[in-house]
């Protein structure tokens, strides 16, 4: 077996699985604070990356303008469709709910090729492009410095939900919203927080994506393998989105090239599977999520 | 200034457009008063406080009539937020605490009740603690990992933490051993006196209710059916045959000591 090739196809898969984590504790914020499934964040995460594209490509802002806008512009999506579709829902069935969801996903996606039809598209380049050698193996420039970023942005998730006040107010609605209501936290403002920052992680997720594998409406279809790993991971656990994010990423990637890569959905289908036989509430999910 | 921190007048509550629970209540709480508000399960006294902090659209309820004014303002279309801010704090049935928080963030939690008045402090956070010097002790354990006692000195000390004109206590004796009982009781009378904080004391505890409060009512189904002084709702036989539960002639002398017992207490542990 050539070792240094399985370190760069381990090292390309754990690029990629930085992704997934990332997306998926947008996916994650947003299930523990408002108890939503929401099924648009890969449609979430498309629009950020055509945001940028707008923004980098079609009015030839530089990409340190054309980011933030991009990130903002993600974040005032994911209020709008908070106060526009998922609050008037409040107390409605999950299910019907989770339905909208899907609905509004097929929305963003429609809009999306309205205006920029569904042709692929490449991103502006704004990432140093020099080959990344870590000891011997190579890793393509997009995907490490797609990891660096992800690293850097989870790591200030983490502090900002462990130690800013306003964490507290998410963890506490999280935990009971009533309870957190009764307190004094302004709970629907919650709401909107949890949604902007999962608009906008989404987005930055979306736009390392689109540095990495160009901007389509198929990104879209990311969401699905995200919905896997917050699954596997327990909906709402932050830490098992991020090790469910890795380590499906790898085992993508490594079963992509060792076995092809019509088996790289399969084998994670399977661990979906095995995982949901095993702990229906995921690796590290609470176990009142097996009502759903 | 109104004389009354709470007034309530002939509320009804539907629960999803179809179950009435409240049929025309009306109730006082005086400015700096303990108020005891009994009754048997299900007679409707947490609905009752539900509708004072406007929780009630959480569980699909709905004041349908009536009116609630709490410090000579209507509380009718303010989010319960704004309410706590203004300082009516809710202390629900079953502590309620945030359970993957730790005891201090739980308390942190509580300083948004402050927001728009002067921010909670470090002095702040201390006071709860000497209160519930316990609490100190676990300050830094998972509120999930307390005992049902600590929970429930928790969320007394969130709400001490709101500043509040008048807390509303729900059943805070339900589940806990007697000693924890005359331990949380006695700090409720403590803060009462020594914060001027109002209560409106929710419980089916009869006894240990009447013995703090300056004023009680007996609730059912939905209505008040009696109210007076505490000696008044003892000394009548028949309220404490049919609505507090106790004996007859038999269990009077033994709760009356009981009485007798906690304002002893009142008096020495303050
Ligand atoms: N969310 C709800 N939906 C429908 N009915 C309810 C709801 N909450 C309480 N009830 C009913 O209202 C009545 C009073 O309940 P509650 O106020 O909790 O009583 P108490 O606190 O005095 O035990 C009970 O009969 C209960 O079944
Ligand atoms: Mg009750």
């Amino acid at each position: 077996m050539d070792w240094l090739f399985f370190i760069e196809v381990s090292l390309a898969g754990i690029g990629a699985g930085s992704l997934y984590a990332l997306t998926a504790i947008a996916f994650v914020l947003i299930y523990k604070a408002t108890r939503v499934i929401n099924l648009a964040i890969g449609e979430m995460l498309m629009v950020g990356a055509y945001l940028f594209f707008a923004l980098g490509a079609g009015w030839s802002l530089s990409w340190w303008l054309a980011i933030p806008m991009a990130l903002v512009g993600g974040g005032l999506l994911g209020m709008l469709l908070e106060r526009g579709v998922i609050r008037p829902m409040l107390g409605e069935n999950p299910i019907s709910v989770f339905m909208v969801t899907i609905g509004l996903g097929s929305i963003l996606v429609g809009t999306v090729e309205l205006i920029w039809t569904s042709a692929p598209r490449s991103l502006p380049g704004f990432m140093p492009d020099e080959a990344i050698f870590i000891g011997e193996a190579f890793i393509a420039p997009n995907t490490f410095w797609g990891f660096v970023i992800a690293a850097v942005v989870i790591a200030l998730f983490l502090l900002l939900f462990r130690f800013w006040r306003g964490g507290v107010a998410l963890r506490a609605t999280a935990s009971d919203q009533g309870a957190a209501w009764a307190m004094g936290i302004n709970v629907p403002a919650v709401y909107s927080l949890a949604w902007g920052l999962a608009g906008m992680i989404a987005a930055g997720s979306g736009i390392l994506l689109g540095a990495m594998s160009g901007v389509s409406p198929e990104m879209a279809m990311f969401g699905l393998t995200v919905l896997v790993v917050v699954i596997v991971g327990g909906l709402d656990s932050v830490f098992g989105a991020l090790l469910a994010g890795l380590l499906i990423g790898w085992m993508e990637s490594v079963v992509g090239v060792y076995l092809g890569g019509e088996y790289e959905h399969l084998v994670t289908f399977i661990l979906l599977m095995l995982v949901l036989l095993v702990r229906p509430w995921g690796l590290f999910g609470s176990h009142e999520i097996e009502r759903l | 200034m109104s004389e009354s921190i709470l007034g309530i007048s002939n509320i009804e509550v539907v629960y999803g457009h179809t179950v009435q629970v409240l049929r025309g209540l009306s109730l006082e709480v005086p400015r700096g008063g303990i108020v005891a508000l009994l009754g048997s399960n299900g007679a409707g006294k947490s609905t009752t406080l539900k509708a004072v902090s406007n929780l009630l659209s959480l569980e699909n309820g709905e004041l349908s009539a009536g009116r609630i004014e709490f410090d000579g303002k209507p509380t009718a279309g303010t989010a319960p937020h704004q309410l706590v801010r203004a300082g009516l704090c809710h202390v629900m049935e079953g502590r309620r605490v945030f359970e993957d928080l730790s005891v201090e963030e739980n308390l942190v939690a509580a300083t948004y009740a402050r927001t728009g008045r002067e921010q909670a402090t470090r002095k702040d956070f201390n006071l709860v603690y000497e209160y519930f010097p316990r609490l100190h002790e676990r300050r830094r354990a998972l509120a999930g990992y307390l005992s049902g006692g600590e929970q429930q000195m928790l969320a007394i000390g969130r709400a001490l933490l709101a500043r509040p004109k008048l807390m509303l206590l729900d059943e805070p004796s339900l589940g806990l051993s007697p000693v924890l009982v005359e331990d949380i009781f006695s700090i409720i009378a403590r803060i009462n006196r020594e914060q001027g904080v109002a209560m409106l004391l929710v419980e089916q505890n009869a006894n240990v209710a009447l013995a703090l409060a300056d004023y009680g009512y007996i609730m059912e189904s939905g209505r008040v059916v009696i109210d007076g002084s505490p000696e008044k709702l003892l000394g009548d036989d028949d309220v404490r045959e049919f609505y507090l539960g106790m004996a007859g002639a038999g269990g009077e002398m033994k709760s009356y000591r009981e009485v007798k017992h906690y304002k002893r207490r009142k008096r020495w542990l303050s």
